[in-house]
């Protein structure tokens, strides 16, 4: 069966409040925010808006394709597209927030950090996410959390955006075998 | 001829693929531009660069781009090879795929070789040339900086001048080019081109005026210097007054008309210094810059995880 | 051997037959047609009116072709020296496979058969196996050089048939000519390979549309008809004999016509290669259709079936060229020119008449008669009485696949593997001697 656990009140509510959160702990300036492709980087571009329109703090993004550096693209059914990575700041001792949609496993992550130390050398890594699932594969945690998800391994999150040409945001909860 | 075996010939590309290839180079170009130009993709994968033909830059930029997708790279070329001690060009390439390579780069004087050698390898194979045939990835570098510069190939007037009849760029590029819409023109000496090439698709014009006139790329092959005295041309003069390209010809061009080259340059014949370097027009660095991105996607397409092309 | 050969068609052109009828064979000689109520058939042996001292072993023909010994007046037996590529036994077995009952075979062996030892050998080791008759073409030139004539009346003398320099280096247009003079009092043709070399040296295949498209640089058409022009404008000033090898061109056909009309001593001959296939058959650089002249387009192709069916073609050769694996699985630039054609000629030729291009009668013509009368082979290519006992028995519907792989030749570089052709020879009959089984 097919679930919506987030709408897009829910979706835009939680985000803001990340936003509060970024500016409340995240001391560095600018704030540097790095979208993985493609569902990080819409939040990451929002979490801008937001943060720009309650404080006057200067925000970056970047986008980053981190296709190059996966582990398990061969496990995947899928075949990779490599899409740009657009990061135009200065990595070197940046404070940075990586921005995703589900944290999972965690080898996404992994492959984000590797792709950023390939950019330089940031003197700090976080790591905001819209939805955990649990299941992590290795030692990853997020600075910043949307929505806590306990799931089974095989259920799927998927993640849908009016920037990807959708009606409305929308979290969905898959069961296993279940078609969307 | 194309996922299994490699990138041997944009004739056995479509349309598709060859967006998804120039796509790729696209979003790979930033990784050139970086401080460490590496990304891991490649890792643990040994790419072997067979030359039977020597050519040090585009072995460079294949050894550069399987480089900068921590591929290995090792180099043989004919001058170090066993074809000298009578072995044949299958034996020779069968003795290294044994030690398990990931991919073949192959340049070879022959046409038709890697057809050949596709059939008696099972290692994928990039053409980095093959005789008078094709050279699929000098194709491709051309179609990118054309797209770099004009964000389109359809319906542009592109114009391939110099010995069509001996060359893998001006098939492979009328093949790509051809496939995303390009209006393709052949200027040629007549001795140096034949009826049958409009079979390709490109017209063929033996006048500069028709040629040049409100063309949006220019591509000016290199002339052999050694067909000099074959009869097919009398001198490098008189090739440079009629067939070769100057400031004064390039004005018949569109105003924003890019002129490319594949290198080495003969300045002075097919091409003189000016326009060549004529920072307004000339695209001949930024297609050897492209050209390693380009061979950075034909590789990760033919032998990266998941690799392949997708479908949406 | 006696052989009385019942219920077959019998096709001779050299006495406008094509009927029903019993052919008997007598001390390894044609005698004749007889009629059905002169002989008494036991089993497979017969008795036959006015020859009661003998038995004759009878074979049934019925639903086949008798017909005179097919004969290939241009092969490459390549022994001596390239017995690798084919000897003389496997040679002369596979031309019996393809149903020739005589060959004539080309000189550039090695070495080159300029000599009348070579020549002898070849006749005698053939003559070992029996399997056809052999006739070799001597080297027109010493050593194929195109300069010093060889030795040409010996050559003949010790069994050579007519003269050429096939395969080798091109002769020039002085050298041709003195070679035609010198021929003329004893009257064998010269064979001349027609190609400009200027014009086809740095080709690999036909100049043509397929050629842009492979990228391989192209022969033009002219190379050959050239050279054609200039043979024939030679052989009319000498009057001598002069038989043009594989014509292939528009152009060339044109010409012999124009020849022929003049009265020039022209013949010349089609194989079945450029009468069956275009230079589309090189694409993805096959080089088991790489071959010289170049196989051509498709409108030259319909006018060489024009020129066979016409007349302009005199006759049908294999030019069969075997060649050695690693000769052909090569870069196409390197590969060695030619097809091994020897057992595939007939079937692909029998497509002539199947198609109904040309009858039973002109096919034999073309493949025995003619031949027969160009080279001179004295009682051969016809079934008058008192002509050799040389036989092919013809299956006109038998369906069969070209398998390279079951060639009796040693060359395995045919273009036409796993096509279907329909028609083979099932017997031949050489010098009186039976190959074959009627029954297969």
């Amino acid at each position: 069966m097919k679930n919506i656990i987030m709408d897009s009140t829910a979706i835009e509510r939680v985000l803001k409040r990340i936003a509060h959160e970024i500016i409340e702990r995240h001391t560095a300036v600018p704030i540097s925010l790095i979208g993985i492709r493609t569902g990080g980087v819409f939040i990451s571009k929002r979490l801008a808006g937001y943060i720009q329109s309650y404080e006057q703090i200067p925000v970056q993004t970047g986008t980053l394709d981190i296709t190059l550096y996966r582990d398990d693209v061969a496990l995947r059914s899928g075949r990779a597209i490599v899409k740009a990575t657009e990061v135009n700041f200065k990595v070197d001792g940046a404070s940075l927030i990586l921005v995703d949609d589900v944290l999972f496993t965690g080898r996404t992550i992994r492959a984000a950090m590797d792709a950023v130390m390939d950019l330089g050398r940031p003197a700090v890594i976080q790591l905001a996410v819209l939805v955990d699932r649990g299941h992590r594969e290795l030692p990853i945690k997020a600075d910043y959390i949307g929505k806590n998800v306990p799931t089974a391994f095989d259920d799927e999150i998927k993640v849908v955006f009016k920037e990807n040409g959708n009606n409305e945001d929308n979290v969905y909860f898959i069961k296993k075998g279940d078609e969307i | 001829m194309r996922s299994e075996k490699g990138i041997i010939g944009l004739k056995y590309l479509d349309k598709k693929d060859i967006e998804q290839l120039v796509e790729t180079a696209f979003s790979m170009r930033e990784i050139s531009l970086r401080s460490v130009k590496k990304v891991p993709a490649l890792r643990g994968k040994t790419v072997v660069n067979l030359f039977f033909e020597s050519s040090t830059r585009t072995k460079t930029s294949f050894e550069i781009a399987a480089k900068r997708l921590s591929a290995d790279v090792v180099n043989f070329s004919y001058s170090s090879s066993s074809i000298s001690k009578g072995e044949t060009t299958i034996d020779t390439a069968k003795n290294i795929e044994s030690m398990n390579p990931a991919l073949f780069i192959i340049r070879h004087a022959s046409s038709g070789v890697m057809e050949l050698l596709a059939k008696h390898l099972h290692t994928p194979i990039i053409s980095a040339g093959d005789g008078t045939n094709e050279h699929p990835t000098q194709g491709l570098l051309d179609i990118m900086t054309i797209l770099d510069e004009k964000k389109r190939i359809d319906g542009l007037k592109v114009v391939v001048a110099g010995d069509i009849y001996h060359s893998r760029v001006a098939r492979s590029d009328i093949y790509g080019m051809g496939k995303l819409g390009a209006k393709v023109c052949f200027f040629s000496p007549p001795t140096l081109i034949t009826d049958d090439f409009a079979s390709l698709g490109a017209t063929i014009t033996y006048d500069a005026t028709e040629a040049f006139t409100d063309a949006d790329v220019i591509i000016m092959l290199r002339i052999q210097l050694e067909r000099q005295g074959t009869g097919l041309f009398p001198s490098a003069r008189e090739y440079s007054r009629i067939f070769g390209l100057n400031e004064q010809k390039l004005k018949r061009a569109k105003p924003d008309v890019i002129v490319m080259h594949p290198g080495p340059v003969n300045r002075g014949l097919e091409l003189s210094s000016s326009v060549a370097d004529n920072g307004a027009h000339s695209r001949i660095m930024k297609q050897v810059e492209n050209g390693v991105s380009v061979r950075m996607s034909a590789i990760y397409h033919t032998i990266g995880e998941g690799h392949g092309y997708t479908d949406n | 051997m006696d052989i009385l050969i019942i219920n077959g068609l019998l096709i001779d052109p050299s006495q406008n037959m094509e009927q029903q009828g019993d052919l008997l064979i007598e001390d390894n000689t044609i005698s004749g047609i007889v009629d059905q109520k002169s002989y008494s058939v036991n089993g497979d042996r017969a008795r036959v009116k006015g020859h009661e001292s003998k038995e004759f072993i009878v074979i049934d023909a019925k639903g086949r072709w008798v017909v005179p010994g097919l004969i290939d007046i241009h092969t490459h037996m390549r022994d001596p020296g390239y017995e690798y590529k084919e000897d003389i036994e496997t040679g002369t077995k596979a031309a019996m496979a393809g149903g020739f009952t005589s060959i004539c075979a080309m000189p550039n062996t090695k070495p080159i058969n300029d000599n009348k030892s070579i020549t002898q050998y070849m006749i005698s080791k053939a003559k070992s196996f029996g399997h056809v008759h052999l006739f070799p073409i001597a080297a027109v030139s010493k050593g194929s050089e195109g300069s010093e004539l060889s030795e040409i009346y010996d050559l003949v003398d010790a069994g050579a048939v007519a003269v050429s320099d096939d395969g080798m280096p091109v002769l020039s247009a002085g050298f041709l000519r003195k070679a035609l003079l010198y021929v003329k009092p004893i009257g064998i043709p010269v064979v001349d390979h027609p190609e400009e070399l200027s014009l086809s040296k740095s080709g690999y295949m036909n100049e043509g549309i397929a050629s842009v498209k492979l990228g391989l640089n192209g022969i033009p058409q002219t190379a050959e008809s050239i050279a054609v022009a200039r043979d024939i404008m030679l052989a009319g000033e000498t009057g001598s004999k002069l038989h043009l090898a594989h014509i292939s061109t528009t152009f060339s056909i044109e010409l012999v016509r124009w020849a022929k009309k003049m009265g020039i001593p022209v013949t010349c001959e089609a194989t079945p290669h450029h009468f069956s296939l275009t230079d589309d058959a090189v694409d993805g650089y096959n080089t088991n259709a790489k071959v010289n002249p170049p196989l051509r387009s498709e409108q030259d192709r319909k006018a060489l079936i024009e020129a066979i069916a016409d007349g302009t073609v005199d006759c049908i050769v294999t030019d069969h060229a075997p060649h050695g694996y690693d000769e052909k699985e090569i870069e196409f630039d390197k590969a060695l020119n030619g097809i091994s054609g020897i057992e595939t000629s007939l079937g692909l030729s029998l497509k002539l008449v199947h198609n109904g291009i040309i009858g039973k009668k002109r096919l034999i013509q073309l493949m025995s008669q003619r031949p027969a009368q160009i080279m001179n082979l004295k009682n051969k290519g016809t079934f008058k009485a008192g002509s050799d006992a040389d036989v092919t028995i013809i299956d006109p519907g038998k369906t069969w696949t070209v398998d390279k792989t079951r060639f009796v030749s040693k060359g395995r570089n045919t273009p036409f593997h796993g096509m279907e052709l329909k028609g083979r020879a099932i017997m031949t009959i050489t010098g009186g001697t039976l190959h074959g089984n009627i029954s297969s």
